[in-house]
């Protein structure tokens, strides 16, 4: 086992007084002389130190453990002659193609890093299995640049989209490492379904602006000067998504917080007993656990409620009422860009309720035009007006549309109120006035009445004909579900992807420290998984915690000796 | 009581057949052999330059013989003989280079000057760490122990913690044999005034108080608390480095004079009490375990002695409130000393103010040798006048008639920021120049052996010429306090604690030797014996975790009392390796049932259980260890001017370039900088790099274009190149 040792770590050149010569690039170890023969090893799978050498006069030695050689594996290390990745490790994947723009013939995830096509072959079904592999779904081995046409399957195995997968494997690629692009319908619900798939998988969601960062660190991309690093995290990337809902994450960074918090209490607690043994009282272990299950109820609710599912794959549910021929279905139409629903000028055209998906700001949005309410004895129109009503209790928002023509009115004032009745007053309502074009009078928002404000949580003007007002509804709606609190259904946070994955990766860190304990393993196991979950929770809110613990240690206890 | 049957022998090896490294005489060929053993990394020795040719080339060989260093030249010189001095000092020497020790007296090699004791959380992983290099201070505490104890037992493998009680004056002695015996050291005593600096920067070597110059490419400064030290009682102060001994001063000024910045920090050391005068008969006594701990990895320093007893006291609401009515005696609240103490190493005075609702704190009584009356009163630390002292101490059940010793003092003394000094612990502006110990802003013995036996590797492979080493953070504890030490901003002295390591799981006592002995052995620390005694055990862990995962058990008693012991069913046939896996079993339920392996060693036995056991927790701390190794460990030019990077924050500009770090892991780690700056970072290092080999390439391409006739292929190969990209 000769060849186990490696000595390179003592290896190299001399000090600054004698210039290195020029090394051989995408060797590990930059020069590996013979080593001595009596150090050979008699131990199997044993092998020593790795040599980290830098560019001063300084070696830098990783020295590994040797008992536990066969864990590190580091086949494929070393060989990207000489350029460095970012985090090379990992695989990132991300929505490549703009969001939120309404829906688009075809959208594209891509994937980029060591593991792009495994990770692929997991997402990717080819439909046509090539005859040379024994069981085609085991192992996706695709030709560089070669498109193939299949379908998209979740972890549980269910298609969930068309798509053509284009592998552009290391170093032909944008990224220079092994890229992987599906491309998808347009919607951005098979968009997000897919990508989900993806980071199931085990990649990692792109930062803003990794894939064009790794392709300049890699060399693909030549740009002239490193001053553009704030253009280059936000040019190629999901953060404009990101950012429109940076805004409305209030709630959300306050529960994050005070999960953290108690990470870091929970640590200190531990921490301090195994600094300072003889010195404290014994770990409440009752209150460990307990703090622990609070917690991990409360990432779970976040999870649920937070949307991840909710929001990616359902989105908002958005429904339109009001009295008949106020201007809905335009509004719809308007909206959504399309003539999805009929409209005339016959009140009452609209029976059934007429579904149409936008996007907002990346969160895809289902819109329900519905029949306008009104005492009818026509028997289909009074289904319709049922219907609407049972889409107005299932709406995450409602919008209620009045014509600017009649203003406020006393039918008005009757449906609200038996809207919210039905609702129980949860869901917010957002006042929308159409048909402003037609006032040619003072401006109806001069004067917002005592009784809309106490109902509605925004008020917008629009109208359906120009398409005036749609921008401020949307962030109208932003508004109204980022500050309003749902009782009923927990809180509605719109979390993004990436805080989505570090709660995932704080819950998964909180069961496995809840089997910990239950396992009765050392205390010391604890604080690893309460660190990964800390660290988790630090990346969204964007902190550090070695140095918090050991402040909080010492400002907590009194320890000493 | 294996052990104790062999004791006999191994006694009488141990003295008359001193170890490998003091040889017996004559010392020329052991020390030759050393030379040898570390040379063979090199078959060919690169040419000395030239300050150490001259170095060398006037050293007669013979004079060497004697021991008698007639001649001024030294390859390294190590000024302090405490616990840094002491291992920087053996290493150099047993690495073949001519050292010279310096100290202020040579009774106090070595000297415990507070707490008698070694080890502890995180700083016994320090110790066997030191010991699986090829350090000395394992092995000192294995031999002087007065009391062992493990810590934190039942709270996990990287956690559990070895702390012995050592007898201090034996301490001191054995070290001061040691280092008297080493070939190659030579000891003197002297003050050092000045470090002699030559025209490149470099160190050339020392200059004492009484004008003596002594010559060396390489000097490692370990002065403890001795520079510009001060000891305070009360409002009473003295210059010294510690009680009785006189400080060392106009170093700091020549320090200063060479651009270095230098701080004050300040600890303390509590009263000694008479062990005549305490009754013991009320308080709870603290045994040491039935089954010794080690430090030391080789065996033949597992020598079992017979311990003494700690005693537990506490404090009454007499001592609070004396305390409390005397606040303005003591230097912190009376207002006259404001250097940083430690949080963790807080004053009885602190201890009270701080934490006001808490009616009393454990005091610890700890002997502080076999045939010394003296009681080391732990945890009692104060900056009271001596007059007060005494009543103090007898507010203490247990003390109160008590007679003191020793007056309790503070110590106010000179460091050098550690940020000065690269993680080889040379520092910046001198080349040559080392420091370890105190005078880098620790504290705690462990935490300057730690040092001292790195800061003596490189002195050494410096003075000839050798590359440096640095341990990486994640390597060791080692590596975690020094890159700690030149990263961060220190108010207050360091003392090494497990949550400062963020992969400890994977730096555990247990494993100390299989992380660290291989590169001792690379670097010449390790002798033939002591390597094959490290393969053979690591031979026999790698069987004996074979043999588990292959033998299989049904039924019968072993299987009633694992599914008792871990409250799970054992299938049939399952292996002793899943058995092992389940809670609450441990190696020991084997040995019990037969089914142990009799030729593994205790300490044998726990590698493999824990190897076992906690498999699953190790390898996800290596996952994740090797997600962030490889950006962290990029290396930052030293030359970078971080001034001129715009792109970087104003403050992160400022304390980059006040660090210096030498890789973006490091820099991450710099209080103030930011992910963001970091990112920054990256993208400038890019661009600077292919600058650079846009550069190389256009000169390659012009020089072979000069030489078309002779080498036609690299052109060729250079054009293909550059087309590609």
């Amino acid at each position: 086992m000769a060849a186990a040792f490696r000595f390179g770590h003592l290896l190299g050149f001399c000090c600054r007084a004698r210039p290195p010569p020029p090394l051989p690039r995408g060797l590990p170890h930059h020069r590996v002389l013979a080593s001595p023969s009596r150090h050979v090893s008699r131990i199997p799978c044993c092998w020593a130190s790795i040599s980290h050498l830098a560019d001063g006069g300084d070696r830098l030695v990783l020295t590994k453990d040797e008992r536990s050689a066969s864990l590190g594996t580091r086949s494929g290390e070393g060989e990207e002659e000489g350029d460095y990745l970012v985090d090379s490790s990992s695989t990132i994947a991300a929505i490549v193609t703009s969001l939120g723009g309404g829906p688009a013939a075809v959208g594209i995830v891509r994937l980029s890093g060591p593991a792009a096509v495994s990770i692929a072959g997991q997402v990717f079904r080819p439909a046509r299995v090539r005859k040379s592999d024994d069981n085609g779904i085991a192992c996706w081995r695709p030709t560089s640049h070669f498109v193939e046409y299949g379908v998209a399957l979740d972890l549980q195995g269910n298609v969930i989209d068309e798509v053509l997968a284009i592998p552009m494997l290391a170093p032909r690629s944008y990224t220079r490492e092994d890229v992987v692009e599906l491309q998808c319908h347009g919607n951005d619900i098979c968009l997000h379904r897919v990508l989900r798939a993806c980071l199931e998988a085990g990649a990692r969601l792109a930062e803003p602006g990794e894939f064009t960062l790794r392709a300049f660190l890699n060399g693909r991309l030549d740009l002239s000067q490193a001053e553009n690093v704030g253009k280059l995290v936000s040019s190629k990337s999901i953060a404009a998504a990101d950012s429109a809902l940076a805004g409305i994450q209030g709630g959300f960074s306050s529960v994050v917080q005070s999960l953290r918090r108690q990470c870091i209490e929970l640590l200190v607690d531990i921490e301090a007993r195994l600094d300072f043994d003889d010195e404290m009282p014994a770990l409440d272990t009752g209150h460990v656990i307990r703090t622990i299950d609070g917690m991990w109820k409360d990432v779970q609710q976040a999870l649920d409620t937070a949307s991840y599912g909710r929001l990616l794959q359902s989105g908002l549910q958005v429904t339109i009422i009001g009295r008949p021929n106020v201007g809905k279905s335009s509004l719809l139409n308007a909206w959504s860009k399309s003539d999805r629903a009929i409209v005339t000028e016959i009140a009452g055209t609209t029976r059934d309720v007429v579904e149409a998906n936008v996007s907002v700001r990346g969160i895809p949005v289902t819109l329900l035009d519905t029949a306008g309410i009104r005492e009818t004895d026509d028997v289909v129109e009074r289904i319709g007006v049922q219907r609407s009503e049972a889409a107005a209790v299932g709406a995450d928002v409602i919008i209620m549309t009045i014509s600017a023509v009649e203003g406020w009115t006393s039918d008005d004032e009757k449906l609200v109120q038996h809207i919210q009745r039905s609702t129980g007053s949860a869901t917010p309502m957002i006042l929308v006035t159409n048909k402003i074009d037609s006032l040619v009078s003072a401006p109806i928002s001069a004067r917002p009445t005592q009784l809309e404000g106490n109902y509605f949580k925004k008020h917008v003007l629009t109208c359906a004909v120009t398409g005036q007002g749609v921008g401020e509804l949307e962030e109208a709606i932003l508004d109204v579900i980022g500050i309003e609190p749902i009782p009923s259904g927990g809180r509605k946070w719109a979390t993004n992807q990436r805080q989505c994955e570090q709660l995932v990766r704080t819950r998964d860190a909180l069961s496995r420290l809840r089997q910990s304990i239950d396992e009765e393993l050392p205390l010391d196991f604890w604080t690893v998984d309460l660190r990964e979950a800390a660290l988790a929770l630090g990346q969204i809110s964007g902190s550090d915690i070695s140095e918090e613990v050991l402040s909080n240690i010492f400002s907590k206890f009194c320890i000493g000796k | 009581m294996a052990a104790a049957a062999r004791l006999p022998r191994l006694t009488h090896r141990l003295f008359s057949v001193p170890c490998f490294y003091r040889g017996p005489l004559p010392w020329f060929p052991s020390a030759k052999k050393i030379q040898s053993s570390s040379e063979s990394f090199f078959p060919t020795r690169r040419p000395l330059r030239r300050r150490c040719r001259v170095v060398y080339s006037s050293i007669a060989p013979d004079r060497k013989i004697h021991g008698v260093d007639v001649d001024a030249s030294y390859d390294v010189i190590v000024v302090g003989g405490g616990h840094a001095g002491c291992e920087a000092a053996l290493a150099s020497a047993r690495l073949g280079a001519k050292t010279l020790l310096l100290t202020l007296n040579l009774d106090r090699i070595a000297w415990q000057p507070c707490n008698p004791a070694v080890g502890g959380p995180a700083k016994s992983q320090l110790v066997h760490e030191v010991d699986a290099l090829g350090g000395e201070i394992g092995k000192m505490a294995d031999r002087c122990y007065l009391q062992k104890r493990v810590l934190n037992l039942s709270k996990g493998p990287a956690v559990r913690a070895l702390r012995a009680q050592t007898d201090k004056r034996e301490y001191a002695m054995e070290m001061k044999k040691i280092v008297e015996s080493t070939p190659n050291l030579f000891i003197r005593e002297a003050m050092v005034t000045e470090v002699l600096v030559g025209k490149n920067d470099n160190v050339e070597g020392v200059c004492t108080f009484f004008g003596m110059n002594f010559y060396a490419p390489s000097v490692v400064l370990t002065t403890g608390t001795f520079m510009s030290g001060k000891i305070w009682v009360g409002r009473t102060s003295m210059p010294a480095g510690r009680a009785g001994e006189s400080a060392s001063h106009g170093l700091t000024e020549n320090l200063q004079q060479l651009g270095f910045e230098t701080d004050r920090l300040k600890t303390g050391t509590p009263a000694r009490v008479d062990y005549r005068s305490v009754d013991f008969s009320g308080l709870e006594p603290q045994h040491g375990d039935d089954e010794v701990g080690w430090f030391s990895f080789d065996p033949e320093y597992h020598i079992e002695r017979e311990q003494m007893c700690c005693y537990l006291t506490r404090t009454t609401k007499s001592t609070h409130q004396l305390i409390k009515d005397n606040l303005h005696e003591t230097p912190t609240y009376g207002g006259w000393v404001d250097a940083k103490g430690p949080r963790y190493c807080p004053s009885i005075e602190d201890k009270i103010v701080r934490f006001q609702d808490k009616e009393s704190h454990q005091i610890f009584l700890e002997p502080e040798g076999r045939n010394v009356p003296e009681l080391y009163v732990q945890g009692f630390s104060t900056g009271l006048p001596e007059r007060l002292q005494l009543g103090l101490l007898r507010t203490l059940p247990g003390l109160e008639n008590c007679l003191m010793l020793r007056p309790a003092y503070a110590v106010e003394y000179d460091f050098l920021p550690a940020h000065q000094c690269f993680r080889s612990l040379m520092t910046k502006k001198i080349e040559g120049l080392f420091f370890s110990g105190q005078i880098n802003g620790t504290t705690g013995y462990e935490e300057a052996a730690a040092q001292g036996i790195l800061s003596g590797i490189n002195a050494a492979r410096h003075s000839c010429g050798k590359p440096l080493i640095v341990l990486e953070r994640e390597s060791s504890y080692i590596g975690t306090l020094i890159d700690d030490l030149v990263t961060k901003d220190l108010r207050e002295p360091y003392r090494m604690l497990t949550s400062r390591s963020e992969h400890r799981l994977l730096l555990r006592a247990d494993n100390a030797d299989s992380r660290l002995t291989p590169l001792g052995r690379e670097i010449g620390l390790i002798d033939d014996r002591r390597w094959n005694l490290y393969q053979s055990k690591q031979a026999r862990i790698v069987e004996e975790k074979e043999r588990l995962k292959n033998a299989r058990v049904s039924g019968g008693d072993f299987s009633t009392e694992v599914s008792l012991l871990s409250g799970q069913p054992v299938r049939d046939s399952a292996t002793l390796e899943s058995i092992l896996k389940k809670p609450h079993i441990e190696y020991k339920v084997l040995d019990k049932h037969g089914l142990g392996n009799k030729l593994l060693s205790k300490m044998e036995k726990e590698c493999v259980e824990i190897d076992i056991k906690y498999e699953g927790f190790i390898i996800r701390q290596q996952s994740q260890l090797q997600q962030i190794v490889k950006q962290q460990h990029r290396p930052l030019p030293e030359d970078l001017d971080y001034y001129s990077l715009t792109t970087l924050s104003l403050e992160s500009r400022e304390k980059l370039s006040k660090v210096r770090p030498q890789t973006i892991g490091q820099a991450s780690r710099v209080g103030g900088v930011s992910p963001a700056d970091i990112t920054a970072l990256l993208i400038i290092l890019e661009t600077n790099r292919r600058r650079e080999s846009a550069k190389k390439k256009q000169e390659f391409l012009r020089a072979a274009a000069a030489d078309t006739s002779k080498d036609a292929v690299p052109i060729a190969a250079a054009a293909a190149n550059g087309a590609d990209s």
